[in-house]
């Protein structure tokens, strides 16, 4: 039996919401107008426990509800939670500082919880003090505190300003400090709440660095993230939890890519099956819009080395025009990246006949960067100028990049900027040194 | 030992040694209802958290300030001056015999440190909100820490009153000072006690910080502290002896001054109440405590 690190069953948390009488502080004279025991059952009313009775009138919402889930040991999974109010419940509960309302989590190991920066510090102590209350915290004993005391300063960087109250700190130290007490905690479980995304660049390579060791030391990771090209690069695995359930369970790409094209509202393939319900005129309608790999099959994320084909499937309806497919690639932010149509091949020229044409176009491995790419799909003819269909957003990808050396971005596990990312050919040249 | 490891080794058994090491703690979450038991294993494994919440609270308090510790003797010797011009002289309160000054003064001393312990912890939770609500340890500790943060102060203290019994001439044996220990602990008790019940009410009931004021105010005039208890006949004098402060002060008149009776029925009666709100205490922290993060 594998050995489990973390398993959740049927994790469920309800919180009572309502107007502002029934929620957070309450006026003692309120419960003065109650009965005693009131107070009581108000305190199990925000646990969410069983109600006896309706004398509460406000409602309950479940922030999760039947969440179940096994993480292995040396398991790195990614939880996506777009609207953000299951994560951070599901966070705080296996961080053990709120009570679920139903079901069960065992953990196996001691636990580090990350959930911000700086948890513990105080404005007015030294960074050396601070060190060991936060250290205390996280779980360190004193001695363990004493023994990393050096190691702590060095990988944050402040030596020089360890005996300084934090208040006087720029962020970029404060974050340093925090994440350099949080990385030599050495717990079997550690549970990470977006904390990667802080500080300047060297800083995160120094984060990422230390993920990558903690990873192989065996230890357990559960991250939290809303950045999926790190969910991606990070993770064996990735749950994505929307409306308090777990919708998708499975490879941390397939998971993302899954994730960011429903965002999008849209697939990796798109049919329309009726002609006449389909973009187009008499001339030619489309088909099908779909996105594959090279065996053939449709995919909706993509290993940025390997070539993306983008199939279109039109019926061509009147015979004698001459047609161009096109096809428009927009990226996340709006940005056209570029535009191809199929200028080079057998039907330059050439009028169409009657029938279904299948037209792929091929865009090399190692060209695109790193994202989501958005695909509009057309067909026009250039003389008479008629645009057959454009139907805009047909389909999307996701070009997914791993650090292991063979594709452009080598080792390097950081930032990438850029809309392209190719594999250019290098020469490298040697002689001598000039004398003199 | 070798050929055991050798016959294991054969048999294609698992390496022994630190390839496989001892299985991990497990921790089980789940719903809690009712009455839960104390977690009092809890408390040890994270004493070294409590040692530095009373050290953040004792450096933090003192931290860019003037006179830095010279606040711990300020107030109960200011308060012990007006007391002695307007209860020891003006109205003449008796003192059993002993000068007011220092009848007011031996009260004092053990009365700041719970009025200040009592005070900080009821609202230690929600001064506390954002630790709460972010990582997880024994919330019990924070109360605690606040009161054990009281205790350099109250040192500082006790020797200026020691100072001040030597000055007046008196000079307590050593076996009556040993009760000083047993008295501090049950002040201390008494106020973990107390703050335990407010602190987890005020995280929900908020005016509960308003109430501790005037709580501690009422509590001033219920000790025997500007007044001799012996102004009061029996069997009130037990009655009043419920309240634990009274335990505590009377005893500390008694060990340093040699005035009144050796501990006996009322320190008895003192200690039983405090153990009862203390113990009540906890148990009521604990079974609110799991909902502190959702309301802090």
């Amino acid at each position: 039996m594998a050995d489990i690190a973390v398993k959740v069953e049927n994790l469920g948390k309800r919180y009572r919401i309502g107007t502002a009488r029934t929620t957070g502080s309450l006026m003692l004279r309120e419960v003065v107008t109650n009965a005693l025991s009131r107070p009581f059952r108000r305190f199990s009313h925000i646990n969410g426990a069983h109600v006896k009775g309706s004398e509460i009138s406000s409602s309950y919402i479940w922030a999760l509800q039947n969440v179940s889930f096994e993480v292995p040991r040396g398991q790195i999974l990614g939880i996506i939670c777009p609207n953000g109010a299951g994560k951070s419940t599901l966070l705080k509960i296996l961080s053990r500082i709120t009570r679920p309302t139903e079901g069960r989590v065992e953990l196996h190991g001691r636990v580090a919880s990350l959930l911000e920066v700086g948890t513990g510090f105080h404005p007015e102590l030294t960074g050396r003090e601070n060190i060991y209350l936060s250290g205390s915290l996280f779980g360190m004993r004193k001695t363990e505190i004493d023994r990393k005391l050096d190691e702590i300063v060095a990988f944050a960087e402040i030596e020089k300003f360890i005996e300084t109250p934090v208040k006087h700190y720029s962020s970029g130290m404060y974050v340093r400090l925090a994440f350099a007490v949080a990385a030599h905690l050495e717990p079997e479980i550690l549970i990470l709440d977006e904390v990667l995304a802080v500080g300047d660049v060297t800083f995160q390579r120094k984060c990422l660095n230390k993920m990558e060791d903690v990873k192989q030391r065996g230890r357990t990771v559960l991250f939290v993230s809303h950045s999926m090209p790190a969910v991606t690069r990070l993770c064996d695995r990735a749950l994505l939890i929307e409306d308090g359930a777990i919708q998708q369970d499975g490879r941390a790409a397939t998971v993302t890519s899954a994730y960011l094209l429903s965002k999008l509202n849209t697939t990796a393939e798109r049919t329309w099956p009726d002609p006449a319900n389909a973009p187009g005129n008499d001339i030619a309608r489309l088909h099908r819009v779909r996105v594959c790999v090279e065996d053939g099959v449709t995919a909706a994320s993509v290993d940025i080395r390997e070539p993306i084909g983008i199939e279109m499937v039109y019926d061509v309806l009147k015979p004698g025009h001459v047609l161009l497919p096109f096809y428009r690639f927009f990226n996340e932010a709006g940005l056209c990246v570029f535009i191809a149509q199929d200028a080079g091949t057998e039907w330059r020229g050439r009028p169409r006949p009657l029938g279904r044409f299948t037209s792929v176009a091929w865009i090399p491995g190692n060209l695109l960067a790193e994202g989501t790419l958005l695909v509009s799909a057309g067909l026009y003819t250039l003389d008479p100028f008629t645009v057959h269909f454009i139907e805009k957003d047909t389909v999307a990808f996701h070009v997914i990049e791993s650090a292991d050396g063979s594709s452009a971005r080598g080792e390097w596990d950081g930032n990438w900027e850029g809309v392209f990312r190719p594999l250019l050919k290098w020469t490298t040249q040697v002689c001598p040194l000039p004398s003199g | 030992m070798t050929r055991q490891l050798n016959e294991r080794a054969a048999i294609g058994g698992p390496p022994s040694g630190p390839a496989f090491p001892d299985p991990p703690a497990i921790t089980i979450i789940q719903p809690e209802h009712g009455w839960v038991p104390l977690r009092l294993r809890e408390f040890w494994e994270f004493r070294d958290v409590l040692y530095f919440l009373v050290w953040k609270d004792i450096k933090v308090r003192y931290r860019q300030t003037l006179i830095g510790a010279a606040w711990a003797i300020i107030q109960p010797l200011t308060t012990m001056v007006v007391f002695a011009f307007f209860f020891g002289h003006l109205v003449k309160v008796p003192s059993d015999g002993l000068p007011y000054p220092l009848f007011a003064f031996a009260a004092l001393v053990p009365w700041t440190f719970f009025a200040r312990g009592l005070t900080l912890s009821s609202d230690s939770l929600v001064a506390n909100g954002h630790l709460i609500t972010k990582i997880y340890f024994p919330r019990l500790l924070l109360p605690f820490a606040r009161i054990l943060s009281g205790l350099p102060d109250l040192a500082l203290s006790f020797f200026v009153l020691l100072g001040m019994t030597y000055w007046f001439h008196i000079f307590p044996g050593l076996i009556s000072l040993l009760w000083l220990p047993a008295l501090v602990l049950l002040a201390m008790a008494t106020a973990l006690g107390v703050g335990l019940w407010l602190s987890a009410l005020n995280v929900q009931y908020r005016d509960v910080q308003h109430v501790v004021p005037f709580l501690t105010q009422l509590w001033f005039f219920a000790t025997p502290i500007a007044y001799p208890s012996s102004l009061l006949h029996e069997p009130w004098r037990t009655v009043y002896a419920l309240n634990p402060m009274v335990g505590v002060v009377e005893g500390f008149r008694w060990a340093l001054l040699a005035n009144g009776n050796p501990p006996g029925l009322v320190l008895a009666a003192s200690a039983l109440a405090a153990v009862i709100v203390l113990v009540t205490g906890a148990f009521f922290f604990q079974r609110v405590e799991g909902s502190f993060a959702d309301v802090v």
